[in-house]
């Protein structure tokens, strides 16, 4: 395996982010330039690329987002050179918190769609192991400490589906205002009215409350757990890719 | 792609040699957009998907030729475009998929 071919399934499988060219057309069709955002480049394109390249790979690492890619054509000496741009960023990450029956069937689901996959809840009964094979971090603690160590971003989702107050409340106050792309909480419009009126009673405001999906997932009349976890990941989907609802 | 590196793993260890089809621009009502990607093993198996069915036959060949005699190949696939290639997009749309030996590059 070449070099270059072994460090873009390194980056791939640890979830790091990676630029790649490949050259579709001319004499050195196939080639390829790898870039880093640490600014480390290996591979080469045909004669007069490189340099015309790095920058446009280094500009994707810099502005991207989510995963992208651009097709492209320069001129070498009179001939216009096809090349295919590709960024890799990290996979989304889904945040559940709490083990219960829909998250069960939502980590299945998120697992396939290709997000990462942690798990909140002190509840040892609930959150295990054998329950949650799909979860690739599963933490044993309550809401507010575990998320004290997760970061969250504008690649973080986030749902919070104990149906337990002393659990939801301090997980929502623990995610609102860092940035989170989604937050979702479940329970009945009742429920959550009940809910944003004590946390606005313990200053939380109501821009913060504002930014959270509830009654959480599209409203697809679902009735089962799996039906419910489904609507919740569809509602995420929907957010990802910027379809508004 | 990143789905793909288990497969690719797996049938590396296996001792299969590889070729990879890469969407690289997708017009119209494609039905893979930009980076989707199949793979394919000298063995004729497939992973992933660069259309929703209607060009994976025509690639898996094109995919076996490049593993055979080693060039990589641009390819193109149009309803309008019947031309260059007898298999077509039955949804309307126009994609270029690039088909490459996995072990190609950076050398």
């Amino acid at each position: 395996m070449s070099e270059l071919q072994r460090r873009l399934e390194a980056a791939l499988s640890a979830d790091q982010t990676v630029a790649m060219a490949t050259q579709l057309s001319g004499a050195a069709i196939g080639a390829k330039l790898l870039c880093f955002p640490n600014g480390e480049h290996i591979g080469r394109l045909g004669p007069a690329l490189d340099d015309r390249v790095i920058p446009l790979l280094e500009a994707m690492l810099r502005d991207g987002k989510n995963d992208e890619t651009r097709s492209l054509s320069l001129e070498v000496d009179g001939e216009a050179i096809r090349l295919f741009l590709e960024l890799f960023v990290p996979a989304p990450d889904l945040i559940l918190i709490g083990g219960v029956h829909i998250a069960e069937a939502l980590a299945h689901f998120a697992k396939r769609l290709g997000f990462r996959i942690t798990l909140i809840d002190p509840r040892t009964t609930f959150a295990n192991d054998q329950r949650f094979p799909h979860v690739d971090h599963l933490i044993a603690a309550w809401p507010q400490e575990a998320l004290d160590e997760v970061s969250l971003g504008p690649n973080s989702y986030v749902a919070v589906l104990t149906h337990d107050p002393k659990l939801d409340e301090p997980a929502l106050n623990a995610v609102m205002g860092r940035g989170a792309a989604y937050v979702g909480a479940i329970g009945s419009r009742k429920t959550h009215a009940e809910r944003f009126a004590r946390m606005a009673k313990h200053g939380v405001s109501d821009d913060a409350l504002a930014e959270v999906h509830a009654p959480i997932g599209l409203d697809i009349g679902a009735v089962t757990p799996e039906e419910i976890a489904l609507a919740i990941m569809a509602e995420i989907v929907a957010v990802r890719r910027g379809k508004v609802w | 792609m990143r789905e793909l590196i288990p497969t690719i793993a797996e049938w590396r260890s296996a001792g299969k040699r590889i070729a990879v089809a890469t969407v690289v621009s997708a017009y119209g009502s494609a039905p893979r957009r930009e980076g989707a990607r199949l793979i394919v093993s000298d063995e004729g198996e497939l992973a992933g998907s660069v259309s929703g069915g209607c060009v994976e036959g025509d690639v898996l060949h094109q995919a076996l030729e490049v593993l055979e005699c080693g060039g990589p190949r641009l390819l193109r696939y149009a309803i309008t475009d019947e031309m260059i290639w007898e298999v077509g997009l039955a949804c309307g749309g126009t994609v270029e998929i690039f088909v490459e030996p996995l072990e190609m590059g950076g050398e």
